[in-house]
């Protein structure tokens, strides 16, 4: 549907939609407005078509795709190798947990080991990953409610820290392309866990910082409290995943269900909201670093010696045998999923991702409608959006 | 009382504005064109083909063998073979690439061109300030571009380099070794050839079984060091 015949359409259906909303008998005139996709507030090149009446929204027709790259045919004209930079690009805030995702389901089609220290490796890169991303996501969601600069700016700097220890790991800061099938790339350099460990050790003086600047604020209560509401049952139907679930109050965390890599090894509570509005998403968020800092703390002392990438694990002319797999992971934004088809060739006969974001933000009339406009850009913050996962 | 959350933030503001003037943790920012943080260890940017000759063309260690540009994933290399061989770092005749082009345009750092190559011969630079007025042309590096010396991959990826040369070191001894035996083998196949002598046949039993040299010596030998 083009943003054209939303316009000539919305003279009927919207009227009486925005009456069951609503529920006023007035019909004042309403106004297509198309926000985005220049719009800063959209977290990149997205765009909601909103139809208004006065300030409430009485349709949201969320319209993506201006990022689509063709992910998923190109992984399936290349190498399974050749997919792995790739998968950085999708969450780009979280490449190592997108490649640990990939990694897994070809482990799972091609049947190779993970050697105890590249699952450690691989759940404290992880976890570094869902504190770098919660970091930032508070940050964005007070931009979107006008704070500009002040909190993002200090969530940034936080994120600095991590991203000098991912890049002195991997090579690179975003684009990390550092796990492979059976293992990771390479090795730990020296003294990398003695940075991570007080890294680690000072990120909750900063999470005190920012809940003290946030989390009481009155502004920020105001604009958030009862905003964006999803219900639980609403929030399972859909097939929401991540933070945003758990916010409405239903428990399922990837780690603790599919229990892969050595999470169970490591106790940690699954923060649970009640309310399943913005304000809950976002100390959910809040809740999680913390806890994620829980399993960085022993994960890091922990650690042993020994190799990082099984042997059986060959880098050219790699063919798994026929067969298909799923492997999912709990990634910071929820449950993010490669689902792969192998006819026995190089390349992979059918490559699919599931990617939490698209199908979190399919949700997001049923959020908005009824509320302002201004409500709309912050549950759209909450969501947490990265659109090159949501196009592809 | 409402405003006490918003007061609480304003005294962490202002804790934070007054930190940065003497707290590192607090102000993190450098100046950068006169300021530099150094590059990490492990730091990637394009690539770059190693040398280990004066004259960076002759002594590249490609053998134009156009793995790294089946394997690129954006398909960021072109590779032309050469028509004639000339002597590789263990004097073994190969193929060098007439043509070696990368359009870092396209490439996206992924490294798997140094991963798949079997001749330690693509690496890692960490160069990036590679801003250019022509943006098809000058983002096109040539092999002439392309080629550093072995002394600068050192100096920027220590401990890579490292491995890198005692995985040459090996191969040039194993190299050393075999045309030892294969000598020898053949000094020895003439011998018994030429001299149908009793004592000559007796000498032809020795070398049945040539020992490769002891590959403690070898590598000192490497040209790479």
């Amino acid at each position: 549907m083009t943003f054209h015949d939303l316009a000539y359409d919305a003279g009927k259906t919207d009227f009486q939609r925005k009456a069951e909303v609503i529920g006023v008998g007035r019909e004042g005139e309403l106004l297509e407005v198309a926000m985005g996709p220049q719009h800063p507030s959209t977290h990149g090149v997205f765009r909601m078509d909103v139809v208004l009446d006065g300030e409430t929204v009485v349709k949201l027709k969320p319209v993506f795709g201006y990022l689509h790259r063709n992910h998923e045919k190109i992984a399936e004209n290349t190498s399974y190798l050749g997919s792995m930079p790739y998968t950085d690009r999708l969450d780009y805030f979280c490449s190592l947990t997108n490649n640990w995702a990939y990694a897994l389901s070809v482990e799972k089609l091609a049947g190779l080991q993970v050697p105890e220290r590249a699952e450690y490796i691989r759940l404290i890169t992880a976890e570094l990953t869902r504190v770098l991303n919660h970091t930032c996501l508070a940050g964005f969601l007070l931009q979107d409610m006008g704070a500009l600069g002040t909190p993002l700016m200090y969530a940034f700097r936080e994120r600095e820290k991590i991203l000098d220890l991912i890049e002195s790991l991997t090579g690179a800061r975003m684009m990390c392309n550092y796990m492979r099938f059976g293992g990771c790339r390479c090795d730990l350099p020296a003294g990398w866990l003695d940075a991570a460990k007080k890294v680690v050790a000072e990120y909750p003086r900063f999470l005190d910082e920012f809940e003290t600047l946030l989390s009481g604020n009155e502004i920020l209560m105001a604009r958030t409290q009862g905003v964006g509401k999803l219900s639980a049952e609403l929030a399972i139907n859909a097939g929401i995943t991540g933070p945003m679930l758990r916010a409405s109050g239903v428990d399922y965390d990837l780690r603790k269900v599919d229990n892969y890599g050595i999470y169970s090894r490591y106790p940690f509570r699954v923060p649970l909201g009640s309310h399943g509005d913005v304000y809950d998403r976002y100390m959910i968020r809040m809740l999680e670093m913390r806890e994620s800092l829980k399993i960085l703390e022993p994960a890091l002392k922990d650690i042993p010696e020994g190799p990082v990438v099984d042997p059986k694990a060959k880098l050219r002319g790699f063919r798994p045998k026929a067969g298909e797999a799923y492997g999912r992971i709990e990634t910071p934004k929820g449950e993010l999923g490669f689902y792969l088809i192998s006819d026995g060739s190089p390349n992979p006969y059918r490559y699919r991702v599931r990617p939490p974001s698209l199908i979190n933000l399919t949700i997001l009339e049923d959020m908005c409608l009824g509320q302002t406009v201004a409500d709309a850009i912050v549950t759209l913050g909450s969501v947490d959006i990265v659109l090159g996962e949501v196009d592809r | 009382m409402l405003g006490t959350g918003i007061l609480k933030g304003m005294v962490e503001t202002a804790k934070n504005f007054a930190g940065s003037y003497h707290d590192p943790a607090r102000l993190t920012t450098v100046e950068y064109p006169e300021q530099r943080i150094a590059s990490k260890e492990n730091a990637r940017q394009f690539p770059m083909l190693i040398h280990d000759t004066e004259d960076p063309m002759k002594g590249l260690r490609c053998v134009a063998c156009q793995i790294c540009e089946k394997e690129c994933p954006p398909q960021c290399i072109y590779i032309v073979k050469s028509k004639d061989k000339r002597a590789d770092y263990k004097g073994q005749m190969q193929f060098y690439p007439a043509t070696f082009d990368i359009d870092i345009s396209v490439c996206m750092s992924c490294q798997i061109c140094v991963e798949v190559c079997p001749f330690e011969s693509i690496k890692m630079n960490t160069e990036f300030e590679l801003s250019n007025t022509d943006r098809f042309g000058g983002l096109l590096i040539h092999k002439e571009q392309l080629a550093k010396s072995n002394e600068h991959y050192r100096k920027i990826h220590p401990t890579e380099a490292a491995a890198s040369d005692a995985v040459l070191a090996a191969e040039v001894a194993k190299a050393q070794a075999k045309a030892k035996a294969d000598a020898e083998a053949k000094a020895a196949k003439a011998a018994a050839e030429a001299k149908a002598k009793a004592d000559a046949a007796a000498a032809a039993a020795t070398p049945a079984a040539p020992k490769p040299s002891s590959p403690a010596a070898a590598p000192a030998a490497a040209p790479a060091a």
